[in-house]
């Protein structure tokens, strides 16, 4: 069941968002960061049109995500666009990039209340990810130099029996 | 038999995490409510160089890291003038200080924060973090990003100037007019730590 739920939102490969992938309250949000019971590993990388190093590494994500397609691993491009930019410069931007990992856009703006529950040592600032399987989790600020820093920062939820 | 190789996958994801993800925990360095912040001498657009020592009257400085560049910063631009605007007069002056790198952001030299200044007509000083020493002393992460502090430099309050960068309207929140309220009647501000999205200071690597 959840499953389907997730194969609903998160639609990937069309380049451009749908009405559910956009999260208008945190809450609503929030389930993509608890999916603990099962042994896929998600990739939530947080960034913005407006953000260059953002941009820079977004295809460092697309390479990831092709380099383990084999893998049970979701990668979400989460947005923090914002709202007034979602037609504007989002969505050109997403039918231009035409990305493989699934893309989210995140407009609630009570961020006091969910920076913390994203990861307690985060900033606020862009951009941001979290890696997580199960109960581990991993989470970084700031962009990643080239796609190998973020293979290896990857790499400990994906050993050879996997 | 599965759900222990399950387990044991899951120790060694646990040990391999603990091992690469430790020099990766942001370091606990800068600023903290209650500390005494450092003072500094820094460029200004107006052509001074500004200390903190300089605003022989102040009650406290709302210190800003702040810049162009980021959106963030832009949409935060005239609430932090209107803020000094208002609270200057009552002993609260803005005090902004840029901490980006310019080689890395051009758009944030310090000719352009200059122009922006005078187009802006900024009332505060709008400093240049020359050398990139005073935003980690402060345990500046963002812009924009503020520290509040009272006369003595002691940090009262960190973070956001209000409670959405979206949308002015639907502020509930004017997190620093509130911190300076709760200082002048002798309490701590509540909350004295928030977060809010922004963007990265650009450092040379």
């Amino acid at each position: 069941m959840q499953k389907i739920w997730l194969l609903l939102v998160l639609t990937t490969g069309l380049g451009s968002l749908k009405a559910q992938q956009v999260f208008e309250s945190f809450d609503d949000f929030a389930p993509l960061l608890e999916r603990t019971q099962t042994d896929t590993t998600y990739v939530i990388n947080f960034w913005a049109t407006w953000c260059g190093p953002c941009v820079k590494e977004l295809p460092y994500f697309e390479q990831l995500n092709r380099s383990l397609a084999q893998r049970k691993v979701k990668i979400i491009l989460v947005s923090l666009d914002f709202r007034k930019d979602l037609e504007t410069k989002l969505k050109p931007f997403l039918a231009q990039r035409q990305f493989s990992a699934s893309v989210a856009a995140l407009v609630d703006s009570r961020q006091q209340l969910w920076i913390d529950k994203i990861d307690s040592s985060w900033s606020g600032a862009l951009p941001a990810t979290l890696v997580y399987r199960g109960d581990v989790r991993t989470f970084k600020e700031g962009e990643f130099d080239d796609f190998e820093e973020l293979q290896q920062f990857v790499l400990g939820f994906f050993d050879p029996k996997n | 038999m599965k759900t222990k190789t399950g387990l044991g996958i899951g120790f060694f994801a646990s040990v391999l995490f603990l091992l690469f993800s430790f020099p990766q925990l942001s370091p606990v360095t800068g600023l903290k409510v209650g500390d005494i912040a450092p003072d500094f001498q820094l460029k200004s657009t107006s052509g001074k160089m500004v200390t903190l020592k300089d605003y022989k009257t102040a009650k406290g400085y709302i210190v800003v890291f702040t810049c162009n560049t980021c959106p963030y910063a832009q949409a935060y631009e005239q609430r932090i003038i209107d803020l000094h605007n208002k609270m200057e007069p009552m002993g609260w002056p803005v005090v902004a200080i840029m901490p980006n790198d310019p080689s890395v952001q051009p758009g944030d030299g310090f000719d352009r924060m200059t122009e922006r200044a005078k187009q802006k007509k900024y009332p505060f000083e709008y400093l240049l973090d020359e050398g990139q020493k005073i935003f980690p002393a402060y345990g500046a992460a963002r812009t924009p990003h503020v520290f509040l502090l009272d006369k003595d430099r002691k940090v009262r309050y960190i973070g956001a100037i209000d409670d959405n960068a979206d949308d002015e309207s639907l502020i509930t929140r004017r997190y620093v007019e509130e911190a300076i309220a709760a200082v002048e009647k002798g309490n701590e501000p509540d909350p004295s730590l928030t977060k809010a999205v922004g963007c990265m200071i650009k450092v040379k690597k």
